[in-house]
């Protein structure tokens, strides 16, 4: 594929040094589960820039190592070949630069909702009290101003989801890397909290790398979209500029007809690669 | 339609007082039968010789010197024992080749019965009270051990990687995530483990002491006195009943963040 090899090479040359992040040939090989020294690649040679304020989204089959590409970003992994750059400086151990939010419950189930938002700014030394008090005005932005000492077993998905977004977010990360944030929440509540972290995120640009298997999500949030093939050794195979005026209501978008326009042209190249995962995972 | 019924449970006033029935049901039929030498007073005692017994040992104050040796060298073994438990746990969850080398040899140990180290620490420690102590702190330390390592080795990895990328240090990452996951770990274990200590100061005073409510029931066994050990018995009930009671709300008080099917276990308290 020539034009995949052209893109390859636009992303590479793309605000080089402007880059919020960049990951370089990026390949991450793990000890297959079954042992016996066999190995399994999760992702091969991935090449991607994201400059400073850009909303990105990352979209691919169930399996297709994107939530390893984002622990690579983040520092928690090494990856086998190739090398993570934040602002211009590679990574090695956490990415102090890049703020996290995990697709599962990732709340100290211990700490109650002030004190989860509040937890980061104490670990970079902040006096516990202060720290607290400015975490009040981080829950109040999330809409749980009422619900800061309740713990995380007595909020429902969506509000837990909110604590992590504001514990996320207070520690002013420039980066933030979202790995399927909004999975597990019903639709309403999730095209809820997506209008609200675009609005979060249009007060305060940051970058952003957003993964998930919707494609509506990551058209109707993101200034462009990634294409991941399907795993093992999965490959950016796409590239899409969605070049829809902001600010957006994500449910409202959907229906406008540039909208369609991009969604039939990534379904078409995305459907591909769905087909083939499902295939090997019928395999296996 | 009919409205379908769910087997509901009475209210909480009239259970306790199905409660406080069985308790009298129960010294009545003891009563009953030793009142009509079914069964002998002798080897039975009678319920009211031992009430009265028990009474008189409160009036007169003799039992709270035995009560207060009981309660120090519990609360002695149970601290000590936590502490370690604690200390020693954390090191083997946090050090692979530590805990693969000595596992073996930690379940041997655990595998021994207690009881038979009895003699050995009135041997190294004397007839007073860290004997059993020492006896209280071997059953603890093993319950808060693996508790605290079943605790640092769950912690959720999910949490813990939020955590680091939150910015927390090796000591933020203890204070914060590991030493609550192990606590709450250890909490739940404070039934047993406070039980345990008691279990292991009371042993060791009927083995060989001169004080405590183990040593009380020995005595008393000695000489035949039934009532004395029926007696020593219920005092060492109502003890147990009392410290399970403290347990439960400091428990309550540490957990609360916890969810609420975590207290259904102090049902059984």
């Amino acid at each position: 594929m020539s034009d995949s090899a052209a893109m390859a090479a636009a992303l590479r040359t793309e605000g080089a040094d402007k880059a919020a992040l960049r990951l370089d040939g990026v390949t991450c090989t793990f000890p297959s589960p079954d042992g016996r020294g066999r190995t399994y690649t999760a992702v091969q040679g991935v090449t991607l820039s994201v400059a400073a304020g850009e909303f990105v989204s990352i979209v691919g089959p169930t399996g297709s190592g994107k939530s390893t590409i984002l622990n690579v970003a983040a520092g928690l992994l090494a990856p086998s070949a190739g090398r993570a750059l934040a602002f211009g400086e590679p990574v090695s151990g956490i990415n102090r630069h890049a703020g996290y939010m995990f697709q599962a419950d990732a709340l100290m189930p211990w700490k109650s909702a002030l004190e989860n938002v509040a937890a980061g700014l104490e670990f970079r030394g902040v006096p516990r009290r202060e720290a607290e008090e400015r975490a009040r005005p981080w829950l109040a932005r999330v809409g749980l101003d009422r619900f800061g000492d309740r713990y995380p077993h007595q909020l429902s998905g969506g509000m837990r989801k909110r604590v992590a977004l504001a514990q996320t977010l207070i520690v002013d990360p420039k980066i933030v890397l979202m790995d399927e944030p909004f999975s597990a929440l019903d639709i309403q509540t999730r095209q809820l909290m997506e209008n609200e972290l675009l609005d979060l995120w249009s007060a305060d640009r940051k970058s952003v790398v957003f993964i998930t298997h919707d494609l509506e999500e990551a058209i109707s949030m993101s200034d462009r979209v990634l294409v991941l093939s399907a795993g093992p050794g999965a490959r950016l195979i796409g590239e899409y500029r969605v070049d829809l005026e902001r600010p957006r209501d994500v449910a409202e978008i959907r229906m406008t007809p540039r909208f369609l326009d991009l969604h039939r042209e990534i379904w078409g190249q995305l459907r591909e690669e769905v087909l083939k995962g499902y295939a090997q995972t019928k395999l296996t | 339609m009919a409205v379908a019924r769910v087997k509901r449970l009475p209210s909480r006033p009239v259970i306790l007082l199905l409660q406080v029935a069985v308790l009298i049901g129960f010294f009545l039929l003891w009563h009953v039968l030793t009142a009509t030498k079914i069964l002998s007073p002798f080897f039975f005692g009678t319920p009211l010789a031992v009430l009265e017994r028990t009474w008189s040992d409160f009036a007169s104050g003799v039992i709270w010197y035995h009560l207060g040796i009981t309660l120090l060298e519990t609360a002695l073994a149970f601290a000590i024992g936590t502490v370690a438990g604690i200390a020693f746990g954390f090191w083997f969850a946090r050090a692979p080749l530590v805990s693969v080398v000595f596992d073996p040899y930690i379940k041997a140990v655990n595998a021994l019965p207690r009881v038979v180290l009895a003699p050995i620490f009135a041997l190294w420690l004397g007839l007073g009270i860290w004997s059993k102590v020492a006896l209280g702190v071997t059953l603890v330390f093993f319950i808060v051990f693996f508790n605290v390592y079943q605790g640092v080795k769950e912690v959720s990895p999910v949490v813990l990687a939020n955590a680091k990328m939150l910015g927390a240090s090796n000591r933020h990452l203890f204070r914060h995530v590991y030493l609550p996951s192990a606590l709450s770990w250890v909490f739940s274990s404070l039934h047993t483990a406070v039980g345990f200590a008691m279990v292991g100061a009371v042993v060791g005073e009927y083995l060989g002491s001169a004080a405590g409510l183990g040593y009380r029931i020995h005595q008393a066994e000695g000489v035949f006195d039934t009532v004395g050990v029926f007696s020593g018995m219920l005092v060492l009930t109502i003890f147990v009943v009392v410290i399970d009671a403290v347990v439960t709300v400091i428990e309550k008080r540490l957990l609360h963040w916890r969810p609420q099917e975590a207290q259904t276990t102090n049902a059984q308290g």
